[in-house]
């Protein structure tokens, strides 16, 4: 259906859809989401969850919400501020209008505003009636609840199941406000709700009833078009970080002809990524429900030692449990990857929010010298890759790899361009055959100094592993201090050797000059575009995003003293900036946000620009004039 | 072509016991060894997967594949083993304190979803490595390093935890009886699905003598009934008691004083565990313990076989993945 009313063009679109937990908001957005993929957009999303399933309806507590940004130019964040939003309900109008700009759309269910609402809004009024709300914004009050039992009346539902399709009533509209087709989310209505075709039927009867009160409605004078973007040529689908995750081990396990054993116990924000493997048994792929994270990782372990491809998940409070186990596994050297998609903390903290604040419990949190290596994702699509990688370091190197995603990554989307198989890196494992006569040494290194995965079941190599000390070479257990020392260094070593199988770190921006951003896990987005901005206004600034934190790309040092300033943005208290003036004796400056929100550009962009030696002399010009 | 044949010697590692002189866990070892070359299955597809404590340095002494783990963890690691590796011959080896304690939550778990391996738990009712401190099995009052004034807490018995997990195997033995010991790791190794054999294991330096009751031969004849499938339940030095079952327990008679016929039948095919769990709960002094096999139940699906079954009907079902396909799966569009 195309539209008979004016249709104004912009780059892009900040919109967010905010409602009752139970008013299908997640749904409503992962359809804009797909739909603006679809038409050729950069699209980038951010779900938000309230922390319980059901919070009291209509409270500020059970809002729901879903952002999501597309465009016609790439893109790397969900967006800052917002050009619509549309609102269910009095809860979700007062806890998101703060972030719609000035002269933003503002679409309300006015049946959402009664006395009942406002009182469990715990808002005195009706918060549409403020005169500033009109001035401010361009408002629309829609009786959604209305229109929607009008539109699904003869399909015969119960007034409770009607009511339920109010959102796809008011994905029409915004469908007609963005010059969205229709076509995928009626392709997708049949598909989910096939079996059920009254429901079917209702959602779809609301969907262009929604559609058809913006093109008939005087309210509404324009609609606004976002052209394609010019993408990577290629074939795209849309990805969450999750299921990248997913297929990135499915992926590695393929490549490298091992079927896969995961190991974990269910946790947010990490579980999806069992639901999604659970389903790609025919790949070989094994899951296992654990009793706990103990168990989770334990049996990743054991399946390791068995040959397989072993790989266990969870966010902090699980890899807190996870500690033990994975010195043992670092102690064994076996190849495995161990995920943490983090969350806030610390303890229970905020499930459903994100943070980056288990870097120091990833390097340090187990007994002893117990180093590993550290990989970290930067965006949804970018998941895929870092499993891979993962799972590549993991097998040459013989050593458990800690995999850091976050729940931002892990629940946000982006257009994925689907690789070809012959593009995956190729990883060839092999495992060691019997000698004749020569007796079995499992703890021989190799040019890596990693040891041979010799297999149970291989004959002649029968041979005893486990966490008590080793001795060089023949692994049988021993208590010699020179030994120990010597183990622990060569353990060390191992890892610290894998800066020598990675890309030098790359930069956007000149190699040297006035202030280096550097930043890692899913701030990448933000810190990019924001350096950018900067560059554009003409500050000398670059930016560096760390992919490989354990061990750092070996030209790190280099760049950190090319710059006058170095700024470290984390979603923590300072835990990279720790480490790299630990490593690297530069005076990293942070800048630090917990609060279970990722950084908007705006903020980046204030703070690079605020630690701008020009910026600094201006305030001090400033300051010397009003002394 | 046939299997060489192995002799217990074949199965020794080449490394060096360091248990106490005397330890009880010497003779476990030694009718591992034993029974080992009489299942015809090759060393190498045997694996050894311990916790820790003094009998978890087990696989350290097999010349098989091993794995010394974490503190009360074993059965997780032969889960991820068995379940991917379903060829393979996996033994537990654990301890009191291991099984029961810190790993109580891994114990149930394994037993409850019959993962096809063999657990063998050395109990001693006491902490061996930690040097002697009192276990989930030590006796109530009992005075160790930990519990001066005596143990105010109540034992677990390992068997009717596993009972009450549905085990499909429950049994018990000593490390005395070498005889007994070797037939029952035997049937433990042949049943499919989860085997328990909990071994009374005498501690000669933390806690020496505490079975004796069981394990010394003059004692061993009042105090211990052994199970026999489809036998009355007799003991005594003249088989002279037995055990019957009035209304919803179990009670000692003397067999010149009621007909053989009244005596409780044992039925180790019993898939309700009711009357294994009765046997389960006799203790010394009240009551002569069970040795032997409480409950050998056949027929159930194991995890391992379920996991890989899966595997197997999903390719049947969807064919071999296909990446390709699974990449491109849902929406996808072209950008030129
Ligand atoms: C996580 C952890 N907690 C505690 C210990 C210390 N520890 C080692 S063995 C053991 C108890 C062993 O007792 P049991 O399982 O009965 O074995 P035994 O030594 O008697 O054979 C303890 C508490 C440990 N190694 N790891
Ligand atoms: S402490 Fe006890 S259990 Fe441990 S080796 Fe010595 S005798 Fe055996």
């Amino acid at each position: 259906m195309t539209t008979t009313k004016e249709v104004k063009s912009v780059t892009g679109i900040t919109v967010r859809l905010a409602g009752d937990s139970g008013d299908g908001m997640q749904l409503l957005g992962t359809q804009l989401t797909n739909t603006s993929a679809l038409a050729g957009n950069d699209v980038a999303t951010f779900p938000d969850f309230p922390a319980e399933i059901r919070a009291p309806r209509g409270t500020r507590a059970g809002v729901s919400g879903f952002q999501v940004q597309f465009a016609r130019e790439e893109i790397f964040t969900p967006g800052d501020t917002l050009d619509a939003l549309v609102v269910m309900n009095p809860a979700a109008m007062v806890t998101n209008l703060g972030d719609l700009r000035k002269g933003g759309i503002l679409i309300a269910n006015e049946d959402g505003f009664n006395d009942k609402e406002f009182k469990l809004a715990n808002v005195e009024s009706n918060p549409l009636d403020a005169s500033v709300i009109e001035e401010t914004y361009r408002v629309f009050k829609v009786p959604m609840t209305a229109l929607t039992r009008d539109a699904v009346s003869q399909h015969g539902l119960s007034p409770k199941i009607a009511d339920r399709c109010k959102n796809f009533f008011a994905m029409g509209l915004v469908y007609w406000l963005f010059g969205r087709s229709l076509e995928p989310t009626l392709r997708f209505i049949s598909d989910k709700f096939g079996k059920k075709p009254d429901v079917a039927a209702a959602n779809e009867a609301a969907l262009r009833a929604g559609w058809a009160f913006g093109e008939t409605t005087e309210a509404f004078g324009e609609s606004y078009q976002v052209e394609a973007a010019e993408l990577t040529p290629g074939t795209y689908r849309n990805i969450m970080g999750n299921q990248a995750l997913a297929l990135g081990l499915v992926a590695a396990s393929k490549v490298s002809g091992k079927d896969m054993f995961y190991g974990t116990y269910p946790i947010t924000p990490a579980s999806d990524i069992l639901h999604e493997l659970t389903r790609f048994k025919n790949f070989g792929v094994r899951t296992f429900q654990a009793e706990d994270e103990i168990a989770a990782v334990c049996a990743t372990i054991g399946a390791a030692f068995g040959g397989t491809m072993a790989v266990t998940a969870s966010s902090g409070p699980g890899i807190a449990l996870k500690a033990e186990a994975m010195g043992l596994g670092m102690m064994l050297e076996l190849p495995m990857i161990v995920i943490n998609v983090q969350r806030g903390g610390p303890s229970t903290g905020l499930p459903t929010k994100t943070e980056q604040s288990d870097l120091l419990q990833a390097m340090f949190g187990r007994n002893g010298e117990s180093p590993i290596p550290i990989l970290a994702p930067r965006s949804p699509g970018d998941c895929f890759d870092i499993a891979v990688e993962a799972w590549r370091i993991a097998t040459e190197c013989m050593v458990p790899v800690m995999l850091l995603s976050d729940g931002y990554i892990a629940n946000g989307s982006e257009p994925w361009r689907i690789p070809e198989l012959s593009d995956l890196p190729k990883i060839e494992i092999t495992h060691p055959e019997a000698n004749d006569g020569e007796p079995f040494l499992p703890y021989l290194r190799d040019e890596n100094l990693s040891r041979p995965w010799a297999i149970p079941g291989t004959e002649g190599l029968t041979h005893r592993v486990g966490g008590l000390e080793k001795e060089h070479e023949t692994g049988n257990v021993s208590y010699d201090p020179k030994n120990h020392q010597d183990m622990v260094r060569r353990r060390a070593e191992k890892v610290a050797k894998i800066a020598e199988r990675i890309p030098e770190q790359d930069i956007f921006g000149e190699t040297s000059g006035d202030l280096l951003v550097v930043s890692w896990g899913g701030t990448y987005g933000a810190c990019h575009t924001a350096t950018k901005r900067c560059q554009e206004a003409g500050h000398s600034v670059s930016h560096i995003h760390l992919r490989y934190i354990n061990p750092m790309p070996r030209n790190i040092g280099t760049l950190l003293r090319s710059f006058k300033k170095v700024i470290v943005p984390e979603l923590n208290m300072g835990q990279l900036r720790m480490l790299l003036r630990a490593e690297y004796l530069v005076d990293c400056i942070g800048f630090n946000k917990v609060q279970g929100k990722p950084f908007t550009i705006s903020e980046l962009v204030e703070a690079i620009e605020s630690n701008m030696p020009a910026a600094a002399s201006k305030n001090a010009a400033a300051v010397s004039k009003a002394g | 072509m046939s299997l060489p044949v192995l002799k217990a010697a074949d199965f020794a590692s080449d490394q060096d016991i360091r248990w106490c002189p005397g330890c009880g866990d010497y003779s476990i070892l030694a009718q591992m060894k034993k029974v080992l070359p009489e299942l015809g299955v090759p060393r190498e597809k045997i694996v050894f997967i311990s916790g820790i404590g003094c009998s978890s340095r087990f696989p350290y002494y097999m010349n098989t594949y091993g794995m010394h783990s974490i503190h009360g963890r074993a059965p997780t690691f032969a889960t991820g083993l068995k379940s991917t590796r379903p060829d393979l011959m996996v033994w537990v080896i654990t301890g009191d304190g291991d099984a029961l304690s810190i790993g109580g939550n891994h114990f149930i778990h394994v037993l409850r979803r019959n993962l096809d391996v063999n657990i063998v738990l050395f109990n001693n009712r006491i902490y061996g490595l930690t040097k002697g401190q009192y276990s989930p099995t030590s006796t109530e009052g009992q005075i160790t390093k930990s519990t001066p004034m005596g143990s105010i807490d109540h034992p677990l018995s390992p068997l009717s935890v596993a009972l009450a997990a549905e085990a499909t195997f429950v049994a018990r033995s000593m490390d005395a009886n070498v005889k007994h010991l070797g037939d029952v790791l035997k049937r433990a190794a042949q049943h499919k699905g989860t085997s328990l054999v909990e071994v009374y294991q005498n501690c000669n330096v933390f806690n020496d003598g505490a079975m004796a009751y069981a394990q010394e031969k003059k004692q061993r004849a009042d105090n211990v009934v052994e199970l026999e499938h489809g036998k009355p339940l007799v003991f005594g030095h003249d088989n002279e008691k037995g055990i019957r079952l009035v209304g919803n327990h179990l009670e000692i008679v003397q067999r010149s004083e009621v007909p053989d016929d009244d005596l409780l039948i044992h039925d180790e095919q019993d898939p309700n565990p009711s009357i294994q769990m009765m046997l389960a709960r006799m203790r010394y002094p009240e009551m002569p313990e069970p040795m032997g096999v409480l409950r050998a139940v056949t027929g159930v699906a194991t995890y391992n076989d379920q996991i890989n079954d899966q595997v197997a009907l999903a390719k049947t079902k969807k064919g071999e993945g296909d990446l390709e396909a699974l990449f491109r799966a849902g929406d996808t569009w072209e950008v030129e």
